[in-house]
């Protein structure tokens, strides 16, 4: 699969501006089900799930319960988080939830991981804001070794120690599931994706292209500079936003009251100077297609876009109706004309099946290596 | 002749304003001060009444947009800065803060900067003291010592060459003279140089592996 195309939801429980209605958490919880089925029917890639520990969301306190439950109720859909929070969660608690995860979903599994953006959350679990950098850094280093050595002996700053650790149960095929790193601002969380070769995805959903563009520019570069490959090689991910009708005038209206006092950005900027700085686009399928095909020519071809659609209040009918038209008349068109334009050398979307491939590749070599022994002229590739 | 850009911040509502009146009389100063010092000044005005809904925009995005944008880029990029505000309520004006909360904060460390004042009786004068003078100490900036307030007594019946101007005259030379002697100020671009991920991963490593 060339590039992956979905959606992620953050579970916001918000009142539905033209009527007042608040949905239940139940309701809420169960329309998020509702939605990753639907994303699957209609023919998206992707569904990922934010993590929240605090009204008014309603999107699970750990994904991988979520995720479970979509993952008995699907068969090809690629479960995500958006974001797992690695600075408030035990590195163990995840290389073996998420791994658990794996072997139940048959590897249709990753995750992004994310500092959080709300100060509240840190001391909640025993931890401090301003250690933000500070825990993504070690508690990934740890959750990383956990996945690709059997046994760990570790010592850090921010939990205890372990000795002759295993975490259980080992990453389904030895390989652990693939991870993006997500961050905003953060110059040193796009260093971190590049330094390990993971993804970074830039949720741009709130920001100009401009800011966007600078901190994918400096993860390529970076990426390039690790040696994991060339900077048009790194794995890159985007987020986006739309509201779509035939008629974009009715797109345009019926959107409005729920941009108006949305979450985030409700009650500042209008819907058309929004919509001008940053991706939101609201109005006809084709106008999407048009917006999100020229992503590329900002932050080079790419390997995921998700969309945000359902929060607001948007009601579920409404969300399943924009899922239609989104996996029905937009991504169709948005694969055939970015695979058009992509490199060959422009790695796919990581998949867990071609990380096996890779992983037994690398085996093999290794292996012909040994064999051939220190006489043995060596192999050009 | 070396050339050094000021740039002018404005927080005053109405046409004219005595803020403003007041912002181009320190920055004509300042400017005839560098002028003696074979310095040109650049001089750019940000009138914030021209940014407001931007500014209260940019509270709930996060990020600038439009003119706005222009302007903290003008005011960031300056080798010294004339803010001036009308007392509020004893303080700035909330206006006058929203630009400077919505600044980066390393956004203005190490910049000159004179500050003024502008209200309707002497008795706010210390607004430049008790308010001003620790935000910008906050942003680390570098506050020349005379800030000048104006009351509208100083308008009404002072005259051009009185205590006012005289105030004026001597802020304007001291911020001509930081900015005269430093180097063009250098816009720092987090991108550029980022800390290489061995020395964050080093910052937290205690292990014995």
């Amino acid at each position: 699969m060339t590039m992956q195309f979905g959606i992620f939801s953050v579970g916001d429980v918000t009142p539905d501006p033209t009527n007042g209605r608040v949905p239940s958490e139940a309701e809420r919880i169960k329309a998020m089900v509702a939605i990753a089925l639907k994303a699957e029917e209609v023919g998206l890639d992707v569904f990922a799930v934010g993590e929240h520990h605090n009204p008014p969301f309603a999107a699970p306190p750990n994904p991988p319960v979520l995720l479970a439950n979509v993952a008995a109720r699907t068969e090809r859909i690629v479960l995500s988080t958006a974001t797992t929070l690695i600075t408030t969660n035990d590195p163990v608690r995840l290389a073996e939830d998420y791994a658990y995860l794996q072997h139940l979903a048959d590897g249709r599994v990753d995750l992004m991981m994310g500092r959080g953006n709300t100060g509240p959350v840190y001391p909640w679990f025993g931890q401090d804001i301003r250690n933000g950098i500070a825990l993504a850094v070690e508690n990934y280093a740890l959750l990383h070794r956990l996945w690709r050595e059997d046994v760990v002996d570790w010592q850090g700053k921010f939990r205890t120690p372990l000795q002759s650790f295993t975490a259980t149960p080992r990453p389904l095929d030895g390989v652990p599931p693939f991870v993006w790193h997500g961050s905003i601002r953060s110059p040193e969380i796009a260093e971190q994706a590049a330094y390990y070769g993971d993804g970074f995805f830039h949720n741009n959903i709130f920001w100009p292209m401009t800011h966007t563009k600078q901190m994918v520019d400096l993860y390529r570069r970076r990426y390039e500079h690790y040696g994991h490959g060339r900077a048009d090689q790194a794995i890159v991910g985007l987020g986006g936003q739309v509201f779509m009708r035939a008629n974009s005038q009715d797109a345009v209206r019926e959107f409005r009251p729920y941009f108006d006092v949305a979450p985030v950005y409700g009650h500042g900027p209008s819907l058309e100077e929004f919509s001008a700085e940053t991706p939101l686009t609201v109005g006809s399928p084709q106008q999407v297609i048009d917006r999100y095909a020229a992503m590329r020519e900002d932050v080079g071809d790419y390997q995921r876009q998700l969309f945000l659609m359902d929060h607001a209040g948007l009601p579920l009918s409404t969300v399943l109706e924009q899922l239609e038209i989104l996996g029905g008349e937009v991504v169709p068109v948005l694969r055939k004309e970015l695979d058009a334009g992509r490199p060959a050398h422009v790695p796919d979307a990581p998949t867990h099946a071609s990380r096996v491939a890779a992983a037994e590749q690398a085996a093999e070599t290794a292996e012909r290596t040994t064999d051939r022994g220190a006489d043995a002229p060596a192999e050009v590739l | 002749m070396t050339q050094r850009k000021l740039a002018v911040v404005s927080a005053g509502l109405r046409e004219p304003s005595s803020t403003r009146m007041l912002a181009d009389r320190l920055a004509a100063a300042t400017a005839e001060a560098l002028r003696q010092q074979d310095t040109e000044p650049e001089v750019t005005v940000v009138e914030l009444r021209d940014h407001a809904a931007e500014l209260s925009s940019t509270m709930l995005t996060g990020f600038a947009t439009g003119t706005l944008s222009t302007a903290i880029d003008d005011v960031v990029a300056a080798d010294g800065l004339i803010a001036v505000t009308p007392v509020f309520t004893a303080s700035y004006s909330g206006l006058f803060k929203s630009f400077f909360d919505v600044l980066d904060a390393d956004a203005l460390a190490g910049m000159p900067v004179l500050i003024g004042a502008t209200g309707g009786t002497e008795r706010h004068s210390l607004v430049l003291e008790h308010a001003m003078r620790p935000m910008f100490t906050y942003l680390r900036s570098v506050v020349v010592p005379t800030g000048v307030y104006a009351a509208t007594s100083d308008w009404g019946t002072g005259t051009a060459t009185g205590v006012l101007g005289d105030r004026i005259t001597r802020a304007g030379a001291e911020l001509a003279g930081l900015v005269a002697s430093r180097k063009p100020r250098e816009a720092a671009d987090p991108f550029a140089a980022p800390t290489p991920f061995e020395q964050l991963l080093a910052e937290v490593d205690h292990s014995d592996n």
